[in-house]
């Protein structure tokens, strides 16, 4: 049976031959006749109103094709969480007023980049600048200048968790901590900048392929800015360089704009943004203040836990009516608390726009909370590894916040880390300048919510016999680079009995995929992965049932594995799955022999399946310079069954180094609303060299929930780094750190406490 | 803008293209030549995505003038395959898991395949500084530093094995 298995392979991506070679169409890779080059002017400043827009010498420049502003749109807002209408807030091209650097003004088409820039210059804008807010401190101020007129205070989103009484949970607390950290503006940093190709096609008819990771949104929020029926936006995806939550708001100015610069001038429009324009108009990560009281007893177990997170949600939502709900529903994992009490209010600024990014706000959240819980143990005189052990989920509990834990593997997983790490004779025996530090997280695989009232499905999937018994599976699973192409057609192999090779996977494409509401919270494995699985079981069912029939055997005692049918009670019996199917589509006049599946989380308040991962990170500390070095990351995760486990070794390899950067080195620095590090060279994103030893160990805990017991590995794997790095830190150093990043300046200042 | 005439020896094949003076040689492998697996990513030499191969060195090809790359024998990621086979490079990032996203990819082999030109038997610490420059946002460098190793080890027996034949 062993080489018949398509799941728990380290099958190698399908799509990897393709990318070794450059062949791999990525959407700035797309050269379309006539193609034009489109260019957007952004606002220079953080807020104004905009009285007059005058593209008249623009259009004279020589090559320049076309100009749009926000008079060419419907004025309509758009956002991912389309739940809340008040979080429909971006306009992509802005009408009447910009509210950060960054705000799109205008764009123009022109034959050339040159020609494009030269146009560009020519636009004139007549200003009228007002009063801003560039901390949250600042917008929360009575009086203080409105980002959104019609949010007073500049509140986008306040929101209050209870869970037990937290009064009496500090009263029967022995210990009790109060601390503040905070953390920094993160930026995604795809490799590929947000790219987009529109072409118009007579009377009505718009095609994109855009970098995205949510094709659907894309789809329906085009239609709608654009006043179309959606069956007129068709939204192919190309391959994608990379996602990490900053392709998942739906619509970026670059979509519409090019979608009607295209419609204006009848010919394909490409735009693409520089690394600048990446850093400063897309999204970024919530920085965050977070204030924590955690009362403990005498066993270090948590008792109680009150946090008031302020987050400075920039110029848009973006995410963030989601973000801040999801900050303290995350706090409360990876570990039991008696009592909870969670405030959280996410402020606009006029800073660039904060949204989901990696972890969807979990990282921030779980720093800290890992961190106090260190110092906690510190304080009581409890070894780290002790107390969370003490305080780790278990299978089928309920968090604070209400979350139902299926299957959970925290604490193997705690175990597992300490061990591989030689926790306990390396803690004891390090000089001086090194350290050892843990940090668990938590994380769930896809959502119940329904975000999206105008997209019917969580994700469907259809999967269709060829005559010539070969399998092509279409879904609208959007694959940016995590590898979810090769997980479901493992999946679907699997399911079927047939050798991944014999499957064709045809990438989201809104004209011929079914519909899925994309490649965010984790949930492409477990949702995707189950609707393929349906999808695949559906066809089998036809197939078993016209054999069974043939043979005149019960359909039970049929098999289907290795291309083909066998029965059990007639062993002389076998057929091949191409000529059983043959036979299927012969017996029907001809018919496609096909499955739909889909997936509908039976939870609609709350999620799936949940990851959950604990780390051991060993630093060295240079207390001259400040520089550190993490020497080794020991990953323990319970992703669930394994599907690929070389896919989920990246996934754990690529969180490791996400979460080096956000503990030690990536920050965006914006000062009065300006981006002031747009590059490559000024954000320091680690290298190869910075990056420790990485050792992954997988946890096999199969989950109901999941296809074949799977559960998410993308996510919460970033989580446990930074506290793991920051709590090694300590025993480096005898200081705390409780700001991210930590940089060098930070070592040689003396951290924040104790 | 007058342009000028330049010729270029991309892949073992010849192309004479008139261009502006100013075009970088990434803009014309992209554009003129339909060359697309040198990607762009920054336009300033600061992520690697554009290495190519120019006379055996990797270069940023987004910082090389296409004028300047006269006379010099180009290699992109497109002309690394030979007879249909794909390179030793190529397949060991397939096998071992060292492409996500891919965009980083066709620069990272480049800079290997260059690297490895003049450093046939590295150890794992050369290969992370190598690739200083390639910045992959997906992976963590783990997978690919294992890919160009392993390459790097067939290389030795390789060469090891000619040499016993003489």
């Amino acid at each position: 049976m062993g080489e018949q298995q398509a799941i728990g392979r380290s099958l190698p991506r399908l799509d990897g031959p393709a990318k070794a070679r450059g062949e791999a169409v990525y959407a700035g890779d797309l050269n379309l006749p006539g193609m034009l080059c489109g260019k957007i002017l952004t606002s220079y400043l953080p807020h104004a109103r905009i009285r007059r827009i005058d593209t008249s010498a623009a259009v004279r420049v020589p090559g320049m094709k076309a100009a749009v502003t926000g008079q060419d749109t419907l004025g309509l807002g758009c956002g991912p969480t389309r739940f809340r209408e008040k979080s429909l807030d971006f306009l992509p091209l802005a009408r009447d007023k910009v509210r950060y650097i960054g705000d799109a003004v205008a764009a123009v088409a022109a034959v050339d980049e040159d020609a494009a820039s030269a146009a560009l210059e020519q636009i004139k804008v007549e200003w009228e600048e007002l009063p801003a807010v560039f901390t949250p401190e600042e917008a929360m101020q009575p009086g203080a200048p409105l980002v959104h007129e019609n949010m007073p205070g500049n509140i986008s989103r306040r929101i209050v968790l209870e869970g037990g009484d937290i009064e009496a949970g500090f009263r029967q607390a022995y210990h009790i901590r109060e601390d503040i950290f905070n953390t920094s503006s993160d930026s995604h940093v795809p490799l590929e900048p947000h790219t987009c190709v529109a072409k118009y096609d007579p009377p009505g008819y718009f095609t994109l392929w855009t970098s995205t990771q949510v094709p659907y949104m894309v789809k329906s929020d085009l239609a709608r800015l654009l006043g179309v029926p959606e069956n007129q936006v068709r939204v192919i995806l190309p391959f994608v360089g990379g996602g990490f939550g900053g392709k998942s708001d739906g619509v970026f100015s670059l979509d519409l704009c090019a979608a009607l610069l295209a419609q204006k001038t009848g010919r394909p429009v490409r735009i693409a943004y520089s690394r600048e324009e990446e850093f400063i108009c897309t999204r970024r990560r919530h920085p965050m203040q977070i204030y924590l009281k955690t009362g403990v007893n005498r066993q270090g177990e948590i008792t109680a836990r009150q946090a008031r997170v302020i987050a400075d949600g920039g110029a848009y939502s973006g995410w963030g009516h989601a973000s801040i709900y999801l900050a303290g529903l995350f706090l409360c994992l990876p570990y039991r608390y008696g009592a909870y009490h969670y405030e959280g209010l996410r402020v606009y600024t006029n800073n660039p726009v904060s949204s989901a990014m990696r972890g969807h706000c979990a990282p921030q959240v779980q720093f800290a909370g890992d961190v106090q819980l260190d110092m906690l143990a510190e304080d009581l005189g409890i070894d780290p590894v002790e107390i969370r052990l003490r305080n780790a989920l278990e299978d089928g509990e309920v968090t604070a916040a209400g979350f139902k834990i299926g299957t959970c593997g925290l604490k193997e997983c705690i175990r597992k880390a300490a061990e591989r790490s030689g926790w306990y004779t390396r803690r004891a025996s390090l000089p001086p300048g090194r350290g050892v530090g843990i940090g668990c997280a938590g994380f769930p695989s896809g959502q119940g919510f329904r975000l999206r009232p105008d997209i019917p499905a969580y994700t469907t999937a259809v999967t269709r016999v060829n005559e010539d018994g070969s399998v092509t599976l279409l879904c609208g699973a959007a694959d940016t680079g995590q590898g979810s192409d090769t997980v479901m057609v493992q999946i679907a192999a699997q399911e079927l009995g047939v050798r991944p090779q014999d499957i064709r996977y045809v990438r989201a494409d809104s004209d011929i995929t079914p519909a899925d509401l994309g490649n965010y919270s984790s949930r492409e494995t477990v949702f995707a992965g189950n609707a393929v699985k349906e999808a695949a079981a559906r066809v089998k069912e036809k197939l078993l049932a016209f054999i069974a029939d043939e043979w005149q055997v019960p359909e039970e005692s049929l098999e289907i594995a290795g291309g083909e049918i066998t029965c059990a009670s007639a062993p002389d019996k076998r057929i091949s799955f191409a000529q059983a199917a043959r036979g299927w589509q012969e017996k029907h006049q001809g018919k496609p022999l096909v499955g739909e599946g889909t997936y509908d989380p039976p939870d609609k308040k709350f999620y799936e399946a949940y990851s959950f991962g604990a780390q051991v990170a060993e630093v060295e500390v240079d207390k001259e310079t400040g520089q550190v070095k993490v020497v080794n990351v020991v990953s323990a995760h319970d992703a669930g069954r394994v599907i690929n486990p070389m896919a989920v070794e990246g996934q754990l390899e690529g969180s490791v180094h996400m979460g080096l950067g956000f503990a030690l080195s990536e920050e965006m620095v914006v000062r009065q609303g300006r981006v002031l590090n747009p590059a490559l060279v000024d954000y320091a994103i680690p290298v190869a060299a910075d990056m420790p030893e990485v050792e992954c160990v997988h946890l096999e805990v199969e989950d109901p929930a999941g296809p074949f017991g799977a559960k998410e590995c993308g996510e919460g794997t970033v989580g446990p780094t930074a506290p793991a790095i920051a709590n090694a830190l300590y025993q480096a150093t005898g200081r705390r750190f409780l700001n991210l990043p930590i940089t060098p300046f930070q070592i040689v200042k003396g951290g924040d406490g104790q | 803008m007058s342009k000028i005439l330049v010729e270029l020896q991309v892949n073992g094949e010849s192309h004479e293209l008139a261009i502006e003076p100013h075009r970088t040689l990434l803009e014309v492998l992209r554009e003129n030549l339909g060359l697309t697996g040198a990607k762009e990513a920054c336009d300033l030499g600061e992520c690697g995505v554009c290495m190519v191969l120019m006379g055996g060195k990797p270069v940023l090809s987004c910082l090389v003038l296409a004028a300047d790359a006269q006379g010099q024998e180009i290699v992109t990621i497109e002309g690394l395959a030979q007879g249909g086979k794909p390179h030793p490079l190529q397949q060991a990032f397939v096998e071992h898991g060292a492409i996500q996203c891919g965009y980083c990819t066709p620069g990272m082999i480049m800079t290997a395949k260059g690297f490895l030109n003049s450093h046939p038997a590295p150890t794992e610490e050369d290969v992370r500084k190598a690739i200083g420059n390639n910045i992959c946002r997906c992976t963590g460098y783990k997978k690919i530093v294992e890919a160009i190793m392993d390459v790097a080890s067939q290389n030795a027996v390789q060469s090891g094995e000619e040499l016993a034949k003489v």
